[in-house]
Formats: structure tokens, C-alpha cells, sequence
């Protein structure tokens, strides 16, 4: 079996893949290009040095957010794309699951935070018991309610993502917990972590058609939340 | 040697998504619209983030399409055209990553594509007599340029607009009217029943550039005519607005583009864009041409609103030079019409 993954939801481009248990290719860059410059190079990059044959891949699996709007819609199309050439399914995998699997087996409660702006974290919790259980499903919210959420599980806890730099004094100032924080090779996206959940998925038959895949925002757009707020405002 | 040429192209830079196949650059297999405008209609004009969500809700579905109408496979393409500006970034680089994709996967060339050159193409495709050299002028939503075609993919552009884009204009005082959006349809609808001569606005010419547009103070004249109407409790006979607006714009478009074509020697006029679509334009533009003894030439309004076909068409004849993209190619919002 063999699984491409792809991962640009954040400001990291990641590519991998997957054959029978093994990563043989992982591609993983953090700079300021942009996904569209380099997610596809990457792709073709990693599949010609393993003299992959694209039509022998069983399924395309991407982090499908949540994350950055553009972003997202990058490795998605890339996805659609191949899977509509390839004619293979896709797999859709949590962005912060798959954050969360990069941890895999820890001891303490996993927590991947992606900085979302405007005072939120795209977030969730897991932890590591005969394989992943989730204790809180992807959602932004406010930090300082994570934390709060955290504090009453009472549950040592291991920070992931692009969110810790922006609240890292915020946690170690308001978690009554144990926290720490993941180090560089685990703390940011990677897509050997999308490409291992996706085959888990594609075993369990978790497979969409490239037509159906589309990203999960897990928020709404500007103008619809503005439109919104205003029609509740005139009722 | 395989005898005819097919490509697969994608447009995805506002708020149609869009695919086609078309054979030897002038034939149309398939022609795959999925518009939006009923939704940004809520909105009072095209929202970037909302777009670019519908592209890629649309997408594969459309290209499908695209292919099953056109009869064809993947597999029968020589190589999928893509837009890649200008137009909003986001929405562009839907397509531009499932274009890109799609030709890496499918071992195809990719050819980039410039939406204003491809709005020029559509009139290749029902007019198959047409050639460069001749004038165009480009009118749409985003865009008004008046160019020379010198050749395929060749252009030099004499005159352009200094603000508001003609269809900007239209929108803008469509909404001030209280028409709505999209505002282009909308006034020409509503024109037919007014005299286009009830009120006489400026037609703004720009110092020292004579084949350059300024659409602004024209919109500002004809929001002072509502807000003194209003103060003086007076009812505006918005038929006749619309009517004299739509007149002021289509003279000074009509003026420019006759004036070019005399300078520069053509005899071959054609008009490109969303605003093409105009019927007081291809009215006024038809009775120009003729009493000037030059062709005329314009799309079928599918062809002149944004649309995949068009690209197909560029594309053969960027394909056809060996213009090739690779797979970095990135959407660029501000692409100049001309550049590589």
C-alpha cells in the first residue's frame, strides 16, 4: 500500500510517502515561499528520487485544516488535481489530529495549537491509550478557555504547533498543570504524520472521491460572520 | 502526426469557476460555467474568501464535465491551459494548484494563461476569419484597455482606464440607482425604456493621454444628480439615468476605440470582456464601425463573460510557440496584460 501525503495548512509545506509501514520520502520545508512556489516541486522532488510511479499510489491523503484559508485550498486543489488524473480517492485528514499523531504514544495528554488570530488557537485533545482517543474534537477558541479546559482535566499536558511561540508565557503563567512543549522535529506539521493517519484511515475505509474533498475551515469567512451578526442585530 | 490539438483549460479568477476543452485553438468541444453570482448577490459585489471557497467546492466537478461533454478523456489532451492572472489571488490559486496537478499527474504540458489576453481570444473562436493585426478594446468589471493585437500573444496597449473600470462604473451606479448587483445586465436592462439623451453628462477626456479612460467623475456626476434630486424632493426617472450613464460610458469607449483604429491604420475592430456583453455598446460600436468602413467584430455574450473557452484559445497559441510552465508556475493578481 501506498499513501502520498500532503500537508500545507500553516506556513510549513510538507509532502511524504508511505509505503507499507515505512516512510520513504519526507519533504518538509518552513520559509516564506509560497505552498503554491513549492508544494508541487516538493512533491515531484520526492517522487523521482524514489523513482515512484504516481499510478501505483492507492491514495492521496491531506491536511484538510483547520489553517490557513489559503493554505488549505493549496494542498487541497494539489490533492483534487491528483486524484482526478490519478483517479484515486482522498483521504481527509484533521490537521490537528495529525499534529496530534506526530506525538504518538506520549505519556502525557496532547494538545496542537495553531495560532488562529484574533486571540484564538485551532485546537483539540488527545491522548495515548491502545492507539489515539480524542478528548476534544478540532475547535477554535479562546486560549485563555483552553487553558481553562485543560486546568479542569487535570491532566499533564504536551503543546504542539505554531501556537506556542505566540503562548507559551500565557500557558506557564495560567496552566495549574504540568506543560511542556514539543521540540523542533515534532512541534510543526509534517506530512509522514498525515501520510501514517491516512493509511490508518484508508484501511478503515475512510476514503472520499477527489470530487468531494474540500478543506474544513472550521470557521467562516469574514463577510459571513459580519452578515450574520448584523441580521441577528435587526431581529 | 496526431492531427488535431486539444486542450484542457481552467479559469478560476473571480467569481466564475470555469473549464473547456477546445480543438485547434478555435474549435469549443465543451464550455463549463459554475457561477456564483447568486451568492455574492447577498453581498452587493464578489467576496474574495467566499469565491475562492466555491472554487474549490466546484472544481473537479466542473473540469469532469468539461471532458465528458467535450466527448474526451485526460488522456486525449495535449496540455492544460490554466489562468493565472489577473484576478483575485486566492481564487486564482485554486485553479492554478488543480491545473498544475492535473498536467504534473497526467505527464501534460502546463501553459499559463493571462485572463485579459484570453478575453481578447474569445473572439477567435466564432469568428474564424480573424487574425491579428487588429484594435481591441477590453472592457470588463476589472479591466479597460484599448490595445493593439500585433500578434498572437503580441499586444501593445495605447490607452487605458486612470480609475474606475467601465464595469466598476456600471456596478457603482447601478447600486447607487438601487438596481443592484451585478450592475452591467442590469442597467442595460433597464436603458431600454429611458432616453439616453434626457440628461447629458461629462465624457471625461485625460490630459495628454487620448486613448486613456476616466470613468470616476462620470459615476461622481450621476451620484450628485440622485443626491440633488433627493434634496430637491424630486423623483428621478431612472430609466432616463441609467439610459444617459450608459450612453456617456459607451460614447467615450466607442470614441476611443474608432479613433485608434483610424490613427493606427486597422481596419478590424473587435470587443472583449464581461462589459462586450453590452447591447448599447455593440450597437453603438456596430454603427461606428460601419459608417468608418471598418469590421466589427465581438463574442457571443457566453464568450465575453468569464469563461474557460477563452483560455483554451490563448493557450493553443502560447502552445503552439512552446510556451511552457513549470510546476512552480504561481498565481500572480497583477499580471500586466503582455508580460511572461
Amino acid at each position: 500500500m501506498k499513501i502520498l501525503g500532503v500537508e500545507s495548512s500553516s506556513l510549513v509545506a510538507s509532502t511524504a510517502i508511505w509505503e507499507d509501514e515505512v516512510i520513504v520520502a519526507e519533504y518538509t520545508v518552513n520559509f516564506k515561499k509560497t505552498h503554491s512556489q513549492t508544494l508541487l516541486p516538493m512533491i515531484d522532488e520526492i517522487v523521482k528520487m524514489t523513482e515512484t510511479d504516481l499510478s501505483t499510489i492507492d491514495a492521496i491523503a491531506v491536511s484538510a485544516g483547520p489553517g490557513s484559508f489559503t493554505g488549505l485550498r493549496i494542498g487541497s486543489a494539489t490533492g483534487k488535481g491528483l486524484g482526478l488524473a490519478l483517479k484515486k480517492p482522498l483521504i481527509h485528514i484533521p490537521t490537528i489530529e495529525a499534529m496530534a499523531y506526530q506525538c504518538y504514544s506520549s505519556q502525557y495528554m496532547v494538545c496542537p495549537i495553531m495560532d488562529a488570530r484574533r486571540n484564538q488557537v485551532y485546537t483539540g485533545l488527545y491522548t495515548f491509550s491502545k492507539g489515539m482517543r480524542t478528548v476534544m474534537e478540532p475547535t477554535a477558541m479562546d486560549m485563555k478557555d483552553l487553558i481553562g479546559e485543560i486546568n479542569a482535566l487535570g491532566k499533564p499536558t504536551l503543546f504542539v504547533g505554531d501556537g506556542i511561540p505566540v503562548y507559551k508565557e500565557q500557558i506557564k503563567e495560567l496552566a495549574t498543570v504540568f506543560c511542556c512543549f514539543a521540540p523542533a522535529f515534532m512541534n510543526r506539521q509534517r506530512a509522514a504524520a498525515v501520510a501514517s493517519l491516512g493509511a490508518l484511515y484508508f484501511t478503515e475505509g475512510k476514503i472520499e472521491s477527489a470530487d468531494e474533498h474540500q478543506p474544513d475551515y472550521l470557521r467562516k469567512s469574514q463577510a459571513e460572520r459580519e452578515r450574520e451578526e448584523k441580521e441577528k442585530k435587526n431581529n | 502526426m496526431k492531427e488535431n490539438t486539444y486542450i484542457l483549460a481552467i479559469e478560476s479568477s473571480c467569481d466564475e469557476t470555469a473549464a473547456s476543452v477546445v480543438m485547434d485553438g478555435r474549435t469549443v468541444l465543451s464550455n463549463v460555467i459554475s457561477s456564483q453570482i447568486a451568492l455574492h448577490t447577498l453581498y452587493g459585489g464578489v467576496v474574495p474568501e467566499i469565491a475562492s471557497r466555491k472554487h474549490i467546492e466546484k472544481i473537479n466537478q466542473v473540469i469532469e464535465t468539461a471532458l465528458s461533454e467535450a466527448g474526451k478523456t485526460l488522456e486525449d489532451m495535449d496540455a492544460i491551459a490554466v489562468t493565472y492572472g489577473p484576478g483575485l489571488v486566492g481564487a486564482l490559486l485554486v485553479g492554478v494548484a488543480e491545473a498544475k496537478a492535473i498536467a504534473y499527474a497526467s505527464g501534460k504540458p502546463l501553459v499559463g494563461v493571462h485572463h485579459i489576453e484570453g478575453h481578447i481570444a474569445a473572439n477567435f473562436i466564432e469568428n474564424k476569419d480573424l487574425e491579428p493585426p487588429f484594435i481591441c478594446l477590453v472592457v470588463s468589471g476589472g479591466h479597460t484597455h484599448l490595445v493593439v493585437v500585433k500578434d498572437y500573444g503580441e499586444f501593445e496597449i495605447l490607452g487605458r482606464t486612470r480609475d474606475d473600470a467601465a464595469g466598476e462604473a456600471f456596478d457603482k451606479v447601478a447600486r447607487a440607482i438601487g438596481l443592484g448587483y451585478p450592475g452591467g445586465p442590469k442597467i442595460d436592462k433597464v436603458s431600454k425604456e429611458g432616453n439616453p439623451n434626457a440628461i447629458v453628462f461629462p465624457k471625461a477626456k485625460v490630459e495628454g493621454a487620448i486613448y486613456d479612460f476616466s470613468f470616476s467623475g462620470l459615476k461622481s456626476s450621476v451620484l450628485n444628480y440622485l443626491n440633488h434630486a433627493k434634496m430637491m424632493g424630486e423623483t428621478v426617472n431612472e430609466a432616463d439615468l441609467a439610459a444617459s450613464f450608459q450612453k456617456a460610458v459607451v460614447d467615450v469607449l466607442v470614441d476611443h476605440a474608432i479613433l485608434a483604429a483610424k490613427e493606427y491604420g486597422f481596419d478590424k475592430l473587435a470587443i472583449a470582456g464581461g462589459v462586450a456583453s453590452n447591447s448599447c455598446l455593440r450597437a453603438g460600436m456596430a454603427a461606428a464601425c460601419e459608417k468608418h468602413g471598418i469590421q466589427f467584430y465581438y463574442p457571443s455574450p457566453i464568450f465575453c463573460t468569464d469563461n474557460a473557452a477563452m483560455i483554451g484559445c490563448a493557450a493553443y497559441y502560447e502552445y503552439k510557440k512552446g510556451v511552457r510552465h513549470g510546476w512552480d508556475l504561481n498565481a500572480v493578481p497583477n499580471l500586466k496584460l503582455g508580460e511572461r
